[in-house]
């Protein structure tokens, strides 16, 4: 198998996954466009660990850690999406204001209700 | 072609295909569940390439796990599950141009760069679960320990984050209306 197969499926992949991130309005999709990101970087790894053959097995091993870091990346995002589901009452990125330049836009932060963990009032 | 090529390609359509569902569909479910489609298919590309145990890997943590957090947090956000008409921005033309661009350049770098560079499968170790196991805790422990720390904060993290109590963010809220 030509090395570059596999090179441009990761290109191919990387490029929906930024396309992802930029475009996607929800927090959680723009998460997945990041997972897209990070499997892209993992196939290269593994492609590169089976062309050259590593005796320490270091694209494959990295891959692992890649998956890894992941999953602890997920965990820690989504528990930041969901509190600030609980003080905002949405995950829309483009009405989140709460962290830029305060001039101004006070009256675009639509904050809505305060809700509790299970997402009531 | 060979088989494995053949496979390859279908595998290529399948990942990028369900990928390009994941950023588009207009239904927040469905895009999880697209995803699913996409990380079995990486799998299957590991499986070709001769990593048999980060395929395993691949779809018990991403498959199993990190898919259903995801679920987990569009249902606790009250996700609806019919389609959405506002889940894309209105900056679909330059974000297209932008990852457009990505791929032309890193896809003619890498094809500009190992076009003639053939990978061996024959040849290839497959990465068994004795073969990575051997390797991770002969040659990788201090690296493998240090992600264990890694995850262990990430999970305290987590706990921490989810568990801030009412008062928690009335003393955050008025630090931040104070700055503003």
């Amino acid at each position: 198998m030509p090395l570059w197969w596999p090179l441009l499926l990761a290109s191919l992949l990387f490029a929906i996954g930024v396309y992802g991130v930029l475009v996607r309005r929800n927090a959680v999709l723009v998460l997945m466009g990041v997972e897209l990101m990070l499997n892209a970087v993992n196939i290269n790894l593994v492609a590169f660990d089976a062309h050259l053959r590593d005796v320490l097995h270091g694209g494959q091993t990295l891959a692992l850690f890649t998956i890894v870091i992941a999953a602890a990346e997920i965990g820690l995002a989504l528990a930041v999406v969901l509190l600030v589901f609980r003080t905002h009452g949405h995950i829309d990125l483009d009405r989140l204001r709460s962290l830029a330049d305060r001039d101004g836009l006070d009256e675009l932060d639509q904050r809505g209700p305060r809700l509790d963990h299970r997402g009531a009032r | 072609m060979s088989w494995v090529g053949l496979l390859f390609w279908l595998l290529a359509a399948v990942t990028v295909g369900s990928a390009l569902l994941v950023v588009t569909t207009r239904n927040l479910v469905h895009a999880a569940l697209w995803l699913v489609v996409t990380l079995g298919a990486v799998a299957g590309v590991y499986l070709l390439l001769a990593a048999e145990f980060v395929a395993w890997v691949q779809v018990l943590i991403y498959v199993g796990a990190v898919v259903v957090l995801v679920l987990f947090a569009l249902m606790l956000t009250r996700a609806p599950t019919g389609p959405q008409p506002d889940l894309t921005a209105a900056r679909i033309l330059p974000a297209a141009v932008v990852a457009g661009l990505v791929a032309v350049l890193l896809g003619a770098t890498v094809v500009a760069g190992f076009h003639d560079v053939r990978i061996d499968l024959d040849a290839a170790v497959v990465g068994s679960a004795e073969v990575t196991g051997e390797t991770l805790f002969r040659r990788w422990v201090l690296p493998f320990e240090v992600l264990s720390v890694l995850l262990l904060a990430a999970l305290v993290g987590a706990i921490v984050l989810s568990r801030l109590r009412e008062d928690d963010l009335d003393g955050l809220e008025r630090r931040r209306d104070g700055e503003a």
